[in-house]
């Protein structure tokens, strides 16, 4: 069976060029780039070519580049250096739409180091509450964290603009950029955020491979102590094939973000428009305009969606879902709940997510696929009848 | 992800009985929208007091559709009598049984069943009598002491896993703690 793989946000293809590029060093090259000899130096100098590579994806200076071991890394590592950084400063401000890489850290960190947390609201759109979130700074703020794309709707927050009011007040803000990059323009200068993440495997490079960027200047400490690589920021020797893979996969980044905002956006918009005419009872979560161009997450009313899922599967469809069964945990995601979308749609939303790898047929295949399945399930459904919701 | 038994798949992909039964004479309904899921089960029952028909409509995840699906086959040829006696587990066994976290599922099927039968009989089931206990999924502490002592559940994991009690905000769970607590204390 064909796989039609739409389910991007959770993780990507490895491109062929990456992998291509990768290869020499899993077998014959695998000196450690920290040795004197010329045989280690041939790595070293990849990886410098790779650093230069991801700095110019975002517009950073390759030394603000530290590899790390996943997007969960450089989320941790971020907010532990900013906590470190001000060690008398005991609030520290988010959203209630983070990924859990930062959301339960700052659950830990309120429950375990006594920290004030701001986990500042979104609206029905999934927009940030921008005055919540400007009343809620003050000189006991070690750390603003949002991130720039949310993974589960796509929406954006202003981070520039928040940078900005940040910046002037002093206070240090990362933004976790994991679903950003590769799908939008960063520019780490422009935006002036201090610390920005990344992750290799949702940009067509490895799992386990991920980026911290520390703006030049600021006393950054440590997460993993050891050694003296990535100029004594993080210890360990270096995954040399993954990151010599992400740099790739970042020059391929930029190289495609114009086919990102065109063709996989008008994939992304013809599969919403057409479920959206196809299927009474459906609706997109998040805000239409402030969006990443490749996400779609959809709700399906009186339906549930692991079935649905469970259904697409079958036909080799890949996708996710925010409802309970699937999260698993038993109510439906915190973003979706965050952004009260009503329960008759949060059970059954799914979520698409393309890359462009995707194409136009694939997408019919989705539609009439996705059609019977909903009206299967609503035949079952005690919540639909005649056509709509009882 | 398809931690399920072919069982369970078969019944999700093929589910039996499904749709309104013309000329039901009890209906029995369990879970909500909000929950996320919910089972309506129709039953036709005869002067011998015997199931003659069963049928269902599920809202909810492929252990649920499974489950509603797998009550009705069970149940159908069935005196009420018997069927009262009827618990979560043969439901799960006549599957092959369901993964733990799915359990509410069957217990849902059962659920839906005794009030079918309360339904026919002309018997009022207080609605969820005990003191409320978990919020976000109405959870009765009777219902807790029923599902603890019915399944030999030790744990507040074991106790989300068949009623979801404090798989939501959690909030309740030390107070489920302490009612697993006051049942084995009684033995
Ligand atoms: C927004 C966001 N942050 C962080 C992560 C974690 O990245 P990783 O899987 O590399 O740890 C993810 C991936 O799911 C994500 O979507
Ligand atoms: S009250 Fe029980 S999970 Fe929220």
């Amino acid at each position: 069976m064909e796989i039609i793989y739409t389910d991007n946000n959770a993780t990507t293809k490895v491109a062929d060029e990456v992998i291509e590029e990768m290869l020499p060093y899993f077998g014959e090259l695998y000196g450690n780039p920290s040795s004197m000899h010329t045989f280690g130096d041939q790595v070293d100098k990849k990886i410098k070519q790779a650093r230069l590579r991801v700095a110019d994806l975002i517009n950073a200076d390759p030394d603000e580049i530290i590899f790390t071991s996943c997007g969960t890394e450089s989320d941790n590592a971020a907010i532990n250096a900013a906590l470190n950084a001000f060690p008398d400063k005991k609030h520290i401000i988010t959203s209630n739409v983070e990924h859990p890489a930062i959301n339960k850290l700052y659950q830990h960190l309120r429950e375990t180091k006594g920290y004030e947390v701001t986990f500042v609201p979104v609206d029905k759109k999934g927009c940030l509450n921008l005055d919540l979130l400007y009343n809620s700074m003050s000189d006991n703020t070690a750390i603003i964290s949002l991130m720039w794309a949310n993974n589960e709707t796509g929406v954006m927050f202003p981070i520039e603009e928040i940078a900005k009011i940040a910046n002037e007040k002093g206070i240090l803000f990362h933004t976790d950029a994991v679903q950003a990059a590769g799908k939008i323009a960063i520019d780490v200068k422009k935006a002036g955020v201090d610390m920005l993440s990344l992750s290799g495997h949702k940009i067509h490079a490895p799992k386990g491979v991920g980026v911290l960027y520390v703006k030049k200047g600021f006393k950054f400490s440590p997460f993993l102590i050891g050694g003296h690589q990535e100029k004594g920021r993080r210890g360990g020797t270096e995954n040399t094939v993954s990151i010599i893979g992400l740099g790739k996969a970042c020059e391929l980044a930029r190289e495609n973000l114009t086919v990102m905002n065109t063709k996989v956006r008008e994939l992304r918009d013809y599969l919403q428009s057409q479920l959206l005419e196809k299927i009474p009872g459906s609706s997109v979560n998040g805000d239409l305009a402030l969006r990443l161009p490749n996400t779609l997450s959809i709700g399906f009313d009186a339906v549930e969606g692991e079935s649905i899922l469970l259904m697409l599967d079958r036909e080799g469809i890949c996708a996710s879902s925010g409802s309970a069964c699937t999260s698993g945990s038993l109510e439906p995601s915190h973003v979706l709940m965050a952004m009260e979308v009503p329960f008759k749609s949060a059970h059954g939303s799914i979520r698409f997510s393309l890359s462009h790898y995707n194409t136009k047929e694939e997408m019919d295949i989705i539609i009439t696929t996705l059609v019977p399945v909903i009206q299967k399930l609503r035949d079952m459904s005690p919540f639909w009848k005649d056509g709509k919701m009882v | 992800m398809w931690d399920y038994t072919d069982k369970v798949k078969d019944h999700f992909l093929k589910p039996r009985n499904v749709g309104e039964l013309e000329g039901a004479n009890a209906i029995g309904e369990a879970g909500s929208l909000n929950c996320g899921d919910a089972l309506r089960l129709y039953l036709k029952v005869n002067e011998n007091e015997r199931i003659v028909d069963a049928t269902f409509m599920t809202f909810g995840c492929a252990s649920a559709v499974a489950s509603s699906s797998a009550l009705t086959e069970i149940i159908k040829g069935m005196t009420l009598d018997d069927a009262a006696k009827l618990t979560n587990d043969d439901i799960s066994d006549y599957l092959g049984g369901l993964p733990k976290a799915k359990m509410h599922c069957s217990v849902m099927g059962q659920s839906a069943l005794k009030k079918a039968i309360a339904n026919f009989r002309g018997v009022q089931i207080l609605e969820k009598p005990g003191e409320l206990v978990c919020e976000c999924f109405e959870v009765t502490d009777l219902e807790i002491i029923d599902a603890v002592k019915a399944n030999g559940l030790e744990t507040t994991e074991d106790v989300t896993n068949y009623l979801k009690a404090g798989g939501g905000c959690g909030q309740c769970l030390d107070r489920i703690e302490e009612v697993i607590e006051s049942v084995i204390a009684k033995g």
